[in-house]
């Protein structure tokens, strides 16, 4: 058996199926600091990359482990790190720079419930928004939401594909009830696990253009030691990599990273439908909380009331063409999420008064039942009555 | 070359010729390569370059030994020296 | 006015095979002693006869974090602070390659002091080379974490009431196997510290001591980049193997150059080789006897 890739069923916590999907898909660079809930992460890393002969390194803070797996993937090696709420903030910065120098990597944000320190131990789903735009300017990015263990390992995997092919930072916002909890995982074995590698240059280095959009909106990626002695900057570039000080440049360079995912939702788009072809409400939902969302729409259904979930496997960017739609077709939408109002805006901003939206919210610290959900579904249909 | 006591193997050796070049355009005219030139080839030129900054010229040429330090000094890339041993004679 | 004189076909540098030609001139003022620092980081990189390919030049922001920009190598230019941190991914991705951190006194050691301090006591395999012109230039001249106590900056207009660092004791305290300083114009010692700190295995740090007419010179009574330069070398003193600790800059006494410190120690990755085989010694190395315990009274 390879022992990269621990074919078979597991009993594991959501924070280890995240460090075993990691190596499943090849990652063997790791920088982190430790935090509660994800520490585990970090430590199931440390435990197993040696073994597969990969690095970890504890950096001195999430700043340092941020810059270190950018510089984990610029030479040549998938990278990740870990975090949860506060060090995810000390990421920001850096995440941009991953942003804008088109770097594959995956950031696990195993959320508690803040702000600022807020409760280390307990659930939150409170940097929803602040991974979409948590650092500076003009950016896209992809975040998956695990809302399992076995989601944990298989969507780690789809971060690095995803990373690698669109050569963005992913997120994995999973939240501390999804890192914590033990569960059965099934881990495949290598050859039905589908892997993704960034597209590196084919031309010689006097002809290579850095940033110069390939297949997909996307450049070609030499690594660091390829020969191809390019440029890699955070400032505003052209498609040699040189820095560029005009607007015009910032329009192109922008306008690309932007459009790589925008003109590709339908390779990053990824929703799950429960009970939705009749449905006259429907719960959108994420991470945990469409765990508990699934119990109330099964309870519901056997009470004969028509609803139906759109489980969100890709958080970022958001389905915005099928919420714009749906809300058309049903007479209530439903958000449930551990916060005090974030992805609901979504939904309100693309119903546009079409159905009524609301938000079935937690400040943090626990999760949402499914009888505070099945509630709101009642009270959305004597509404609409 | 002026000596303050003659070298005893002053025949053996063999000074070295050099010969300057300036990229005129990437000169900021900051007067390094002029100040620490050894032998005062260098003078600042009444011209200036494209960027209009005045730049160096060799005005005396022939006391070139080839040191490089103008070189290794310019923080331009703007100059640099040949040995021209060979053909000086 | 005479005409401006552009020759008709460009003379070609010895240095250019290593430099982005098409971004020549570079944004550095006249008289900036960034410049001759790069010339030196790039005479070294030829003379440590490292392959090319093997090397990544990183900085980070400010007048300094251009240089990545200008040498034609694979080079990154990072966050303001994360040069090291970046580097760390690098050459743990790539052991075989060997990467060299360029950036300022600012950048280097007050945003990014704390990656400075903990890449040094891993002993990280990098050579950090530290353009340290006394303020923050990109900027327009604030206060930087070496600025001379009573040196005026734009933030510290009557002057500076800090104290500042000194960048090569912390190096040697925190773990360093190389430290060296030297000022702009002891160029040819600049470079061959820069091969040596290149050829060494761990942390090495070379600092300069480089003119910024245009922004600290200006406000400081010191105009012109010749007399910065000049200045600068005329305070220094020469001592080899000077005790880091008292390698002060003191531009009355003395402005230690030399190098201070040439040392083996296991870098970051030799460790961790070392304890993923299993050849560390679990700690206390002494061990602990159980039957001992407490027999001796505390206090």
């Amino acid at each position: 058996m390879s022992k990269a890739v621990l074919t078979g069923t597991h009993f594991m916590n959501g924070d280890e199926a995240c460090c075993e999907g990691a190596l499943a898909a090849g990652c063997r660079f790791f920088a982190g600091y430790p935090i509660t809930p994800a520490t585990e992460v970090a430590e199931c890393m440390s435990r197993r990359l040696p073994q597969v002969g990969g690095v970890f390194i504890q950096m001195e803070d999430e700043i340092a482990s941020m810059a270190a797996i950018l510089g984990g993937s610029w030479g040549g090696v998938k990278s990740m790190t870990s975090t949860s709420g506060p060090g995810f903030s000390l990421m920001m910065e850096n995440i941009g720079l991953g942003v804008c120098t088109e770097t594959p990597c995956v950031v696990c944000n195993v959320q508690r419930a803040g702000p600022s320190t807020g409760l280390p131990t307990l659930v939150g789903q409170g940097d929803m928004m602040q991974a979409r735009w948590g650092s500076h300017g003009v950016y896209e990015i992809i975040a998956v939401a695990p809302s399992s263990p076995q989601e944990m390992f298989d969507f780690t995997i789809k971060a690095f594909n995803l990373s690698e092919r669109f050569r963005v930072p992913v997120m994995i916002m999973a939240d501390e009830v999804v890192g914590h909890m033990n569960e059965r995982v099934v881990i495949p074995s290598p050859e039905a696990i589908h892997l993704v590698e960034r597209a590196k240059p084919s031309v010689p280095p006097e002809q290579y253009l850095p940033y110069q959009a390939g297949p997909e909106g996307v450049p070609f990626m030499a690594n660091y030691g390829d020969g191809y002695h390019m440029h890699v900057t955070g400032l505003t570039h052209d498609e040699r990599g040189y820095p560029v000080m005009e607007v015009w440049a910032q329009e192109q360079m922008t306008q690309r990273i932007v459009g790589k995912i925008k003109n590709n939702l339908e390779h990053i788009l990824d929703y799950d439908l429960v009970c939705m072809d009749d449905a006259e409400v429907a719960v959108v939902a994420y991470g945990i909380s469409a765990r508990s969302a699934r119990g109330a729409v099964l309870a519901a259904r056997e009470q004969g009331i028509k609803v139906g979930l759109v489980k969100l496997n890709v958080a970022w960017p958001f389905p915005e063409d099928f919420i714009r739609d749906l809300s058309g077709r049903v007479k209530a939408m439903i958000m449930p999420e551990i916060n005090l109002g974030q992805m609901v805006l979504e939904l309100e901003r693309l119903s546009q008064g079409r159905c009524p939206v609301s938000l079935v919210s937690h400040p943090g610290g626990g999760i949402i039942t499914p009888g505070r959900i099945l509630a709101a579904v009642r009270e959305s249909l004597k509404e609409a009555a | 070359m002026k000596y303050w006591r003659e070298p005893l193997d002053l025949d053996r050796i063999k000074v070295t010729r050099g010969r300057v070049t300036v990229v005129l355009d990437r000169c900021k005219g900051c007067e390094f390569c002029i100040s620490y030139c050894s032998r005062g080839v260098l003078a600042m030129s009444k011209k200036f370059n494209r960027k209009g900054y005045h730049y160096p010229e060799a005005a005396e040429p022939a006391k070139c030994v080839n040191c490089h330090f103008c070189e290794v000094i310019c923080p331009e890339f703007a100059i640099f020296s040949e040995d021209i041993s060979d053909t000086a004679g | 006015m005479t005409p401006p004189t552009t020759a008709a076909v460009q003379p070609v540098h010895p240095q250019d095979h290593l430099l982005r030609t098409d971004r020549i001139p570079h944004i550095w003022c006249s008289g900036c002693g960034i410049g001759i620092v790069f010339g030196a980081l790039m005479a070294a990189v030829m003379k440590s006869g490292t392959p090319l390919d093997d090397v990544a030049v990183v900085s980070g922001i400010g007048c300094t974090g251009r240089m990545a920009g200008y040498i034609k190598l694979d080079s990154f230019h990072t966050t303001h602070g994360r040069a090291i941190p970046f580097a760390t991914g690098l050459k743990l991705a790539r052991p075989q390659g060997k990467v060299v951190v360029a950036s300022g006194d600012g950048d280097l050691l007050a945003i990014g002091g704390n990656h400075f301090i903990h890449a040094a006591r891993r002993n990280m395999d990098l050579t950090i080379i530290c353009v340290n012109n006394f303020n923050y230039g990109m900027t327009g001249g604030q206060l930087a974490p070496s600025t001379p106590f009573g040196a005026k900056t734009t933030t510290t207009p009557l002057g500076s009431p800090d104290e500042p660092f000194n960048f090569c004791a912390l190096a040697a305290a925190c773990g360093a196997t190389y430290v060296a300083r030297w000022t702009a114009l002891h160029v040819r010692r600049l470079t061959n510290a820069i091969t040596e700190a290149m050829n060494k295995k761990g942390f090495s740090f070379v600092e300069v001591i480089a003119p910024c007419p245009t922004a600290f010179g200006r406000r400081n009574k010191i105009r012109r980049a010749l007399d910065l330069l000049r200045f600068y070398y005329d305070r220094s003193v020469v001592k080899n193997q000077l005790d880091p600790g008292e390698a002060t800059i003191d531009f009355d006494h003395s402005l230690a150059v030399g190098k201070f410190l040439d040392i083996e120690r296991p870098t970051f990755l030799d460790h961790y080789e070392m304890v993923n085989r299993g050849e560390v010694e679990a700690w206390p190395a002494t061990g602990v006897d159980a039957s001992a315990a407490g027999k001796r009274k505390a206090g």
